[in-house]
């Protein structure tokens, strides 16, 4: 095989890994919008949140030290001990129930039976309000997050690859941090698809989706689902700020990829849990395999740009997404 | 009632006594927003330098500093409103620490007579002083900075480079895309290979251009990043493992908080530097004296002696020196932004200053002139020691090629001039 066409097989299987980190951020959307029919701005937000929550928790920070310290004149920043890794996951995790019984108490419960785009309007706040919250709480230092994830190119793939091509190819580079996000990707999916189909909770969660009064008729609470739904989107929050914190450290930034998951919603749909996950590769691949094709002639960093045009053309042909729900309305 | 009424404000006018006069320093400063991790250290030095100044010396000829913070985010429009906001005190000198709120402020800072000094960064042409009467660059920009890095290359070359890869990694914007012109027209002198990968803002995600790298296997891979692309882009090195010591950022990508994130891999990565390094000098001393242990800190105090709170304790030394020279033309301590101006333009950068000031080495020595308001144009290397976790100084500080950035220079400031119809200065 000649080496040009195994780049172009390297740059396809780094498309797809790259579509499962864009398709994570998907997921906290699409179940959102899916039990609400709120587009919740603030998911990159609360990425960012998690891991910054996440980093605190496992170097012994003392939350709103700066704060404090302003206040009452003191000199504390750390309560002097470290949290291994999945014992500051668990307590992250009930952070961000909290979080999404505050959001649910405080901000959506008053907001019952508004338009869409004032619960879109809300969530914008909520992002502002929490990217505050995370630097006023943590810090905006950047931090080094370590969980015990692998980095770097796998050697073991390289090494079996290698012999594909000419003594100028190495073999394929395959990013083992990609690998393990793969892995959670398929795992976090199949929980989510089992939990929404085999359990009360889910079923439920299905219904409120499908229709509030109707589900409200036959006594699901609301106020029950809403906060269940946000808190599972604050879990696929952290597992995505745990993977793209890995990769960049914990930052202001880490906020903003968010804009990495939108085409992936256009193209996947705004309703589907495979959806966003299928959009997420078809994203990944599309704009790898477009930069490695005509990025140079194009002066490069086509990526940001091509994947929204992708999903336009989809938009174009389906308008709900790939896996959306057909919208219908009846006069 | 109208006489009462004047009766009353002169009264209170009065009982105010006089107004004590200070000298004013707006910071635009971002400790929030995406580059939030740089404009701490950023923000902490340049405001921990003037409290040391008003404590330490009691001001600046006598007057007290105030430093004025205003929150841009690092948002260019958020900083045209700082500017519009602070102006009116009386501000001296603005230094943005952003290329975009540079080139913003350039027409505006001109118009109204305050002096932009943009070190390191912003439009690099405005080191011509005949073009621009208000805006400085001193001691070097980014054209210099280009050429610095290729000098080191030559230097560690035996001084030829023909035919050698070198791939320039670079943040998708104007800022990044300044030292392309100077490296290209450096290519054609050395007879080096350059290729240009541009990576989108803000630079979370840049697996294809390292792939490309690896493909293509330059032999150096010069970087002009900020924010998280710096981060991305050294874990992404490592993960190719692509040779740290071939791998040279500039001096806006190489602080601690960009190598640290990758950990041991980052061990070797290289950046430019225009100032002192660390906290091994006698003004440290004075910081932690007048500033921390008085509870004055601008932070946490965990920022002192890195290489972004170092570059603005520079910034405010180079901006104390031009307030002294300024006084000293005029003969009050009272100084207005053009005579300020007039202070930077006359300004003279000596190590006796330096010194004096608890700062000896820590920059070069320069004067600035009518002409020039950009400096020498030098710069020096650095190397990351991971496993100390410091950075260590490998050059000496170094001239730019003067004869490929000055004809630039000249192209770019002359043809700004007649855009904008501006008549040359300085005959």
């Amino acid at each position: 095989m000649s080496d040009q066409f195994l780049y172009a097989i390297e740059v396809t299987l780094n498309g797809l890994m790259a579509g499962v980190l864009y398709a994570l951020v998907a997921l906290g959307f699409v179940l959102i919008y899916k039990a609400s029919g709120i587009f919740n701005y603030a998911q990159g937000v609360m990425a960012l949140f998690a891991a910054m929550t996440l980093v605190g928790i496992m170097d012994g920070q003392v939350p709103f030290s700066h704060l404090i310290n302003a206040t009452f004149g003191t000199k504390v920043h750390h309560f002097g001990w470290h949290v291994p890794a999945l014992a500051a996951i668990a307590l992250t995790v009930g952070v961000m129930v909290a979080l999404a019984w505050m959001v649910q108490r405080f901000v959506m419960r008053h907001l019952v039976n508004q338009e869409p785009i004032i619960l879109f309007m809300a969530t914008i706040g909520l992002a502002y309000f929490l990217e505050g919250v995370s630097d006023l709480m943590w810090g905006s230092e950047i931090k080094k997050l370590d969980v015990g994830l692998p980095q770097g190119g796998s050697r073991w793939v390289e090494d079996a690859t290698a012999f594909l091509g000419s003594e100028n190819f190495y073999g394929f580079f395959i990013d083992k941090l990609d690998m393990v996000a793969t892995v959670v990707a398929v795992l976090l999916v199949i929980a989510l698809m089992l939990f929404s189909n085999y359990t009360k909770q889910g079923r439920a969660m299905r219904a409120v989706a499908d229709d509030h009064q109707a589900a409200l008729s036959v006594g699901i609470s609301l106020n029950f689902i809403w906060i269940l739904v946000w808190s599972v989107a604050g879990f696929v929050a952290l597992v995505a700020g745990i993977v793209w914190g890995t990769k960049s450290g914990v930052q202001f930034s880490l906020s903003l990829i968010a804009l990495k998951a939108l085409p992936v919603l256009m193209l996947g749909g705004f309703t589907s849990i495979p959806g966003a996950i299928v959009g997420g590769l078809i994203i990944g691949v599309g704009e790898k395999l477009f930069e490695f094709t005509f990025g140079a002639m194009m002066g490069g960093a086509t990526e940001n740009w091509f994947a929204y045009v992708l999903a336009l053309v989809f938009l174009v042909f389906r308008p709900q997404g790939l896996f959306g729900e057909k919208i219908i309305e009846r006069v | 009632m109208k006489l009462k009424l004047t009766t009353l404000a002169l009264g209170a006018i009065m009982a105010a006594g006089p107004v004590l006069a200070d000298l004013v320093l707006p910071s635009l400063s971002y400790r929030t927003g995406p580059f939030a991790v740089g404009g701490i250290p950023l923000a902490d030095g340049y405001a921990d330098y003037f409290t040391m100044v008003n404590a330490r010396d009691g001001g600046i000829g006598g007057l007290p500093v105030r430093v004025i913070e205003c929150e841009t985010a690092y948002n260019t429009e958020k900083g045209v409103e700082c500017y519009e906001a602070t102006k009116g005190e009386g501000a001296l000198v603005y230094q943005p620490f952003s290329t975009g709120i540079t080139y913003q402020l350039i027409p505006k800072a001109t118009a109204d007579g305050i002096p932009l000094h943009t070190m390191g960064y912003g439009r690099t042409s405005a080191k011509n002083g005949k073009v621009f009467s208000h805006v400085f660059n001193y001691p070097t920009n980014y054209w210099d900075a280009a050429s610095v890095a290729i000098n080191y290359l030559l230097d560690e070359n035996g001084g030829d480079i023909n035919g050698r890869k070198i791939a320039l990694v670079y943040h998708n914007s104007a800022y990044g895309k300044e030292p392309i012109r100077t490296l290209e027209e450096l290519a054609k002198k050395h007879g080096f290979e350059l290729s240009l990968l541009p990576v989108d803002h803000p630079g979370q995600e840049q697996k294809s251009q390292w792939l490309q790298i690896r493909r293509e296997k330059p032999d150096t891979v010069l970087m002009w990043g900020w924010g998280v692309m710096n981060q991305v882009a050294i874990q992404e090195a490592a993960n190719i493992r692509f040779p740290m010591e071939d791998f040279i950022g500039v001096w806006w990508s190489g602080a601690e908080a960009d190598v640290i994130p990758a950990g041991d891999a980052s061990n070797g990565y290289k950046s430019l530097i225009m100032n002192g390094m660390g906290k091994n000098y006698p003004i440290y001393d004075d910081i932690q004296k007048y500033v921390v242990d008085t509870g004055k800190a601008a932070g946490v105090g965990d920022q002192i002696g890195t290489v972004l709170y170092n570059r603005t304790i520079y910034a405010g030394f180079l901006a104390h020196m031009a307030i002294l020279k300024a006084q000293e033309i005029h003969g009050v301590a009272d100084i207005t932004p053009p005579m300020m101006r007039d202070g930077m333009e006359a300004l003279v950068i000596t190590e006796e200053m330096m010194a004096a000031n608890g700062m000896p080495g820590f920059g070069p020595e320069f004067e600035v002139s009518c002409e020039n308001h950009g400096g020498p144009g030098v710069g020096a290397v650095q190397q990351w020691d991971a496993s100390a976790g410091v950075w260590n100084q490998i050059t000496e500080f170094k001239a730019s090629d003067k004869s490929i950035i000055d004809p630039l220079v000249e192209a770019d400031s002359m043809a700004y001039a007649a855009e904008n119809n501006i008549e040359l200065r300085c005959n």
